[in-house]
């Protein structure tokens, strides 16, 4: 009987670049500028990592495909290394590939490695093509990301019987929260407060979600080397354990059958499903401590409140206007300012994610520290709520 | 005896009033005022004459079994190929046997009224025992000129046999002549004209007299024989000046709907046909008369059978539903007269490749998916293994057609970011009635208009252009259904 990999796998080192239009970096100054603190961090040498993952999903943008990108800028020695894409979820797919490795026994250290250098493609929002099949280019709509997810809002409102007005009203209270708290951290892209007047009046994308609702687009890069708790014991002072790591992926039946209701994410509840069983939380509502969400739009965010059961279905939008999210709330989220500041290199966002929880349970944030938190979460969303990916990632101390 | 046994239309639904035209581009050429009236019918931006052409057959076919059609002829002066057959297109869009006779009819105005004649001798032959025949154009005219004004969009359709005929035929007699009222080189986008007082004086108000009084000798008729005369004419004046010179009553003059769509090209002849099939009484005959580069005149008796009711918009549903473009630039992006960016996004490209495309001919361009046969479940895309999660059956599957089935809003949104040419780019999953979901774009309409479980139907539309290699690109778009009175 599989039992998981709760308390398995230690986190002892992890890096993540400064995100933005990084006019000035080319795609491999992302990695090196992710390994060099994430090594640092760790405090060993680049011949001790014995494999690696690497994170890229869109290859055709910069980093091209295989596992070649990453051996070679760091000039890794001959070790395995693998290349994974999972849409949203690479990032967080790259630390379970060496997560798993390190629980097997097949290695002692592992480097899990994401980056994305998206802003040479010459237009706002991600890039197209070459991200699905020839048939589905030829009978797929014309869409953009932020359209497949206000698709999502439209059902969330017909559903609830919410105006599109309450709708947004609750939506523009995420966003002004996550900026507040990028306001906070160094390494993000938009630095900036935000009213939710801003987010209200702001240019309309994807009725009903505006400019405020969407996150950055932006290049970044993160890291995070793991090994084994005794190991880690022989390196470290402080571990952060891995808790639980879980991956969903839609069978097809919300884009093509007719069960799905299209107001909720269907691989985000089973993800978490299992990765409260893994983890061992009865009650994420009190027993998380701090959450990282996919917030790639506002209404991500708020349907995954939903699914990860933090707030019962139809309810979000009362604990989001009662500031449950914020950072001085019960359960602060996006406490470095999420997607929505850091912009959303694909393969290096889940990874960026569990860089801020490692570092709150360290204590190590500054200004927007966290008092005393013992479990943190993070999620990642791939693709669209038709049709997703879904990756949990929970890490604890002690 | 051979003849018509349904028929159907298309008009796009965007009319553009010429007073538009004429207060955007008279400053150019004041004469034009003369033109500057009533409205003209415009495609939008994802319609072509194939995409209207298919409309009209599915408008004409409803009710109708399509495996019993055993050819296609399609006519039109602006196909999107010089070569690859356009009738091949539709065919497939309309899921019709394989094992049809096929071709395309072009070259001139006339070319509508060739394939209808080519259809119905084949059929009087007893080579066939139905055929369909569809026409459509979209021709431009160069910004600020008559022809501009003139030219409107549309398409008609005739399924003509032996069996339950609404309208025999009854014989034709023809003009040929190397008349250059204009042309069209094959390097042009826009058509060249000599002067309108020689084309009608010594064209249209010969020619079509002379087609008709040419058909009266030979089948010894007179011209008090028909109830319904049908000649498309540009000109106002010159329309009833023929009228007069043939001594018609007004009620015998079919209306040339100029003031409505304007001149639908080699559709037109069978587009006032179709009107004129839509009003007519059983033992009413009807002359047709085409006009370019000579004539072609035919007729038709009107049988009992016209009177039994089938569903269909026609021409006249078509012209009840209409959405005016107030907006003169827009018609000049839908119908790329200037060079609108779309942005750096529309540079993408979509390479098409032929051997997909032939793999997955129904699949895209039929809209057939599949259904399960052990649980029902009907696919689009189609699917080896059952989506029902309780079903799961793996290549226990048959052909389903989407294409046909109506279905609901699921969910919708309008893209600002996607490229478009009419932004937002308004797309959403639909629920199709029967089972089956797919996330298409939706086309003639505005977001404002729409609402969860609105009803929309399919239609065969341009999916997108590759000006690097020159290939259009079609696929099928959800339209709401509008409830016309």
């Amino acid at each position: 009987m599989a039992t998981g990999i709760k308390d398995k796998v230690v986190i002892i080192g992890m890096g993540c670049t400064r995100f933005g239009e990084r006019w000035d970096t080319n795609a491999e100054d992302l990695i090196i500028e992710a390994f060099v603190e994430c090594l640092e961090d760790a405090g060993i040498e680049k011949k001790e990592i014995q494999a690696a993952w690497w994170g890229c999903h869109f290859d055709q943008v910069n980093y091209g495909k295989a596992a070649v990108p990453l051996s070679t800028t760091l000039k890794l020695p001959f070790i395995p290394v693998t290349r994974v894409d999972n849409w949203c979820a690479t990032g967080t797919e790259a630390l379970r590939g060496a997560c798993y490795a390190v629980a097997s026994g097949a290695y002692d250290i592992a480097l899990a490695l994401g980056a994305e250098k998206l802003k040479d493609t010459g237009y706002g929002g991600l890039p197209g093509g070459g991200n699905t099949s020839q048939i589905n280019l030829m009978i797929k709509p014309n869409y953009t990301a932020p359209a497949g997810f206000a698709l999502m809002a439209t059902r969330y409102m017909a559903k609830y019987k919410i105006s599109p007005d309450e709708l947004k009203r609750a939506l523009a209270h995420i966003s002004v929260k996550s900026h507040a708290n990028g306001l906070l951290s160094p390494k993000a892209h938009l630095r900036r407060l935000i009213t939710e007047e801003d987010v209200i009046k702001a240019p309309m994308i994807a009725w009903p979600l505006g400019l405020y609702d969407c996150c950055g687009v932006s290049d970044g890069g993160a890291a995070a080397i793991v090994t084994t708790p005794e190991i880690a014991r022989s390196l470290k002072k402080d571990p952060v354990l891995v808790k639980a790591l879980q991956i969903s992926v839609t069978s097809g039946e919300e884009a093509i059958y007719t069960s799905w209701d299209g107001s909720y994410v269907m691989t985000t509840t089973q993800a978490a499903k299992w990765a409260y069983e893994e983890a061992g939380i009865k009650n994420p509502r009190e027993e998380i401590s701090l959450m990282e969400l996919h917030d790639c739009f506002s209404i991500t965010e708020l349907s995954t409140y939903e699914d990860l059961g933090i707030c019962p279905r139809g309810t979000a939008m009362k604990d989001i206007m009662d500031g449950f999210f914020d950072l001085d709330g019960k359960l602060p989220t996006q406490s470095d300012g999420g997607l929505k500041c850091f912009g959303h290199p694909i393969g290096a966002s889940g990874l960026r994610m569990l860089y801020e929880i490692y570092n709150q349970l360290l204590g190590r944030c500054g200004e927007r520290q966290i008092k005393d938190p013992h479990l943190g979460l993070t999620h990642n969303l791939g693709g669209l709520p038709s049709g997703s990916v879904c990756s949990i990632a929970i890490l604890g101390r002690e | 005896m051979a003849g018509i046994v349904s028929y159907g239309g298309y008009i796009p639904r965007y009319r553009l009033n010429r007073k538009v035209i004429f207060k955007a581009m008279g400053w150019l050429n004041p004469g034009s005022a003369a033109y500057a009236r009533g409205e003209k019918s415009v495609a939008n931006f994802d319609e072509d004459s194939i995409s209207m052409g298919t409309a009209a057959a599915i408008d004409c076919l409803t009710g109708f079994d399509r495996s019993q059609a055993e050819g296609l002829y399609f006519a039109s002066t602006t196909m999107p190929y010089k070569e690859r057959l356009s009738a091949g297109i539709i065919a497939t869009a309309l899921n019709l046997p394989d094992a049809i006779r096929s071709a395309d009819f072009s070259n001139g105005l006339r070319s509508g009224t060739t394939a209808l004649i080519s259809a119905l001798e084949t059929v009087e032959a007893g080579r066939a025992k139905r055929m369909l025949i569809c026409a459509a154009d979209s021709r431009l005219g160069k910004t600020g000129t008559p022809q501009e004004m003139l030219f409107g969009d549309g398409a008609a359709a005739l399924l003509v046999g032996n069996d339950d005929v609404i309208a025999e035929f009854q014989g034709a007699y023809f003009l040929s002549y190397d008349f250059v009222d204009h042309y069209r080189g094959d390097l042009a986008k826009y058509d060249r004209s000599w002067e309108e007082r020689w084309i009608r004086d010594e064209g249209l108000e010969k020619f079509i007299p002379a087609a008709i009084n040419g058909l009266l000798k030979k089948y010894d008729l007179k011209i008090t024989d028909f109830a319904r005369v049908i000649y498309p004419c540009d000109y106002p004046a010159a329309h009833k000046k023929i009228a007069k010179i043939l001594s018609l009553e007004g009620s015998q003059l079919q209306g040339t709907m100029m003031n409505e769509i304007g001149d639908t090209g080699a559709a037109h002849p069978l587009v006032m046909l179709v009107k004129a099939l839509e009003d007519a009484s059983p033992g009413e005959k009807i002359l047709v008369v085409s006009f370019g580069n000579g004539c072609e005149a035919l007729f038709f008796e009107v049988t009992d059978e016209i009177g039994k009711p089938k569903k269909r918009n026609g021409i006249g549903g078509y012209l009840k539903r209409k959405f005016e473009l107030t907006n003169y630039e827009k018609y000049l992006v839908f119908r790329d007269l200037c060079q609108a960016d779309l942005g750096l996004r529309a540079e993408e490209d979509i390479w098409t490749r032929w051997s997909l495309l032939w793999r997955n001919r129904k699949v895209i361009f039929g809209l057939v998916g599949n259904r399960c046969k052990r649980c029902g479940t009907p696919h689009y895309p189609p699917q080896r293994v059952c989506a029902n999660p309780d079903c799961g059956a793996i290549d226990e599957i048959e052909d389903y057609t989407f294409a046909d089935k109506p279905g609901n809003i699921f969910n919708f949104t309008g893209d600002m970011l996607a490229a478009s040419f009419d932004p937002p780019a308004i797309h959403g999953q639909i629920d199709f009635d029967g089972g089956g979901r797919y996330w298409f774009d939706f086309t003639d309409c505005t977001l404002d208009e729409l609402n969860i479980g609105m009803r929309v139907e399919m239609s065969f539309r341009k999916r997108y252009y590759d000006d690097r290699r020159n290939i259009h690109g079609y696929f099928w778009k959800a339209v709401p259904i509008k409830e016309v009175e």
